[in-house]
């Protein structure tokens, strides 16, 4: 994934000049063609969240589209008031992007678990969240969010996950069919880069009776396409690597909810058994209610 | 050199925040006061602005990282031809543009703030994009003592001297008052030049009330960013006001206005 964001990128800051990368001393290994072909855009703020996002803002305010980037846990909480007062509320077009979603890196603890950052980031009045399913998705993402002036929120595993689409959605923001299964009501919708688990966990438990949707562009004012999506079916369950407080689950419920409609719903999400449990994705996963 | 143009916009800006925070029953009065001269020299002898086009391109710009401090800016917004009669007396109503922290959608203001530490970052940015692009236009950020221990103005400073942001100019109000009591009995941020040139920065340190001291150190060419320590007194022109904490909160009645505008109009 990230090396699909990297290479959209580099694409774009080549046939744009006011593309500008600043990482917070992260992405060894992964921003290095960024840094050498473009060394006028390209800056490491070190080890200072707060002034990196503030920085992106200012720079923003001045005609760059600004892309920060680092791990999950990091440029959200610790600059949680820069993201709300500078880029958010002033609208400016800063993506903030992250590596690490969820518990992608499950043993360094829980310091480095990204799982309450849907929550922030939703009740953002201007922020979209991208949080995209595989590489392709990556891909799709980026060409929406540098076609937007905007706040965004790009939130990404790491690397090496499995292309589960063919060719490019058109409007990644319609959310893509996945799989369908002729006449079902249920549908499975799965946000963020475990998509793929998604189809695995679908194959496993419910046998070809669900339609499976990705969902990754949300946020506080991209409610009508779920909407529309939700309406077609009777009983829905939702996927994601962050906690059932405040994620993604939370956001299709609170919908249903303001929209009067009677849905069954079922969250599968992370439980709160696993915060300060050191241990792999996988078994993190387990232990919450994402088999 | 005696500005006597500066002057006169000092006593101004002083008048008309006096006026719209009585008015408004708001507050910080005294932090408004203590940065009126030095945006009195900012609009009268140093920022290139267009008072007919907020977006000139080449302006220079300027970010109120102390919000709330904002009627001063406003007040000079104003004076330079920035905000309407109307407009100005609209102050901390009810749906007007003028909240009572400094706001972006004010004609003429860059940034809104109010809360501290995110004026120098913001600044930082526009300021490098400034160098990026090859633009010549300054950027300039008031900030307040009390505010320099936000831990963002820290980063900032770091970051501005390894990339030798030098198209930046950060102002300290130092009025040594905060929310509470002084600044050197909360926590203390001396000997605030010496820390400042430590991280790389070049630094002065003058009366921020002295219109002749404060042009000089805004003139000055310097080769890294440059800080001024703007020493300060909070309520500055206001007798009873001046270094008073309970300014910070206060409003003046129509009585004490009126003493207020008399002692400004006969300083």
């Amino acid at each position: 994934m990230r090396n699909a964001f990297m290479d959209e990128l580099i694409t774009s800051a080549r046939a744009r000049d006011n593309i500008v990368l600043i990482i917070g001393d992260l992405g060894y290994s992964v921003i290095e063609p960024f840094a050498d072909e473009f060394p006028d855009r390209f800056f490491n703020a070190g080890i200072a969240e707060q002034n990196m996002m503030g920085m992106a803002a200012g720079m923003a305010s001045e005609g760059m589209q600004v892309f920060t980037y680092s791990i999950g846990n990091f440029p959200t909480w610790r600059c949680a008031e820069q993201i709300r007062n500078d880029v958010d509320y002033h609208n400016l077009p800063v993506t903030n992007v992250v590596v690490g979603g969820g518990v992608t890196y499950g043993s360094l603890g829980y310091s480095h678990h990204a799982i309450q950052d849907y929550a922030l980031m939703r009740s953002l009045p201007n922020m979209t969240i991208a949080a995209p399913g595989d590489p392709i998705e990556v891909r799709a993402c980026m060409k929406l969010i540098l076609k937007n002036k905007k706040p965004f929120y790009l939130r990404m595993r790491k690397g090496g996950e499995k292309e589960v689409h063919q060719d490019m959605p058109e409007l990644i923001e319609e959310g893509i069919l996945v799989k369908q299964c002729k006449g079902s009501k249920q549908i499975v919708i799965s946000t963020g880069g475990d998509l793929n688990k998604t189809i695995s966990w679908c194959d496993e438990n419910l046998k070809d009776k669900s339609d499976i949707y990705s969902f990754p562009i949300w946020g506080a004012k991209n409610i009508d396409y779920i909407t529309k999506i939700l309406k077609k079916y009777d009983t829905i369950i939702t996927y994601e690597d962050h906690l059932d407080i405040g994620g993604f689950g939370s956001w299709v419920g609170e919908i249903c909810v303001e929209n009067g409609l009677n849905k069954k719903l079922t969250t599968l999400s992370l439980t709160q058994e696993i915060c300060g449990v050191v241990a792999s994705q996988e078994t993190l996963h387990n232990i919450s209610r994402i088999k | 050199m005696i500005s006597y143009e500066s002057k006169r916009l000092a006593k101004k800006i002083r008048k008309t925040s006096l006026e719209i925070v009585s008015r408004s029953g708001a507050s910080h009065i005294g932090s408004a006061l203590s940065i009126a001269d030095i945006l009195a020299v900012l609009y009268s002898d140093v920022m290139k602005f267009d008072s007919t086009n907020e977006q000139f391109a080449e302006r220079d710009r300027l970010v109120l990282s102390k919000g709330h401090a904002c009627v001063s800016l406003y007040a000079t917004l104003h004076h330079v031809g920035m905000i309407s009669e109307g407009e100005i007396f609209t102050y901390a109503k009810d749906f007007s543009n003028l909240m009572s922290h400094i706001s972006h959608k004010v004609n003429g203001v860059e940034f809104s703030t109010g809360a501290l530490g995110h004026g120098l970052p913001f600044a930082l940015g526009k300021a490098i994009a400034a160098k990026v692009n090859g633009e010549r236009w300054r950027t300039f950020v008031i900030v307040g003592d009390g505010e320099m221990q936000e831990g963002s103005n820290w980063e900032s400073l770091m970051f501005a001297a390894h990339h030798n942001a030098a198209n930046l100019t950060l102002i300290i109000d130092a009025n040594n008052l905060q929310s509470l009591t002084s600044v050197d009995k909360t926590l203390a941020i001396e000997p605030l030049q010496k820390k400042i040139e430590a991280f790389g920065w070049e630094c002065s340190d003058i009366d921020g009330h002295d219109h002749n001291q404060i042009a000089k150190s805004l003139a000055k060419k310097t080769l890294k960013p440059h800080c001024i320590i703007a020493r300060t007194i909070k309520g500055k022109g206001v007798s009873y006001m001046e270094n008073q904490v309970a300014w910070h909160y206060k409003c003046p009645n129509s009585e004490e206005l009126e003493i207020a505008l008399k002692e400004i109009d006969n300083a």
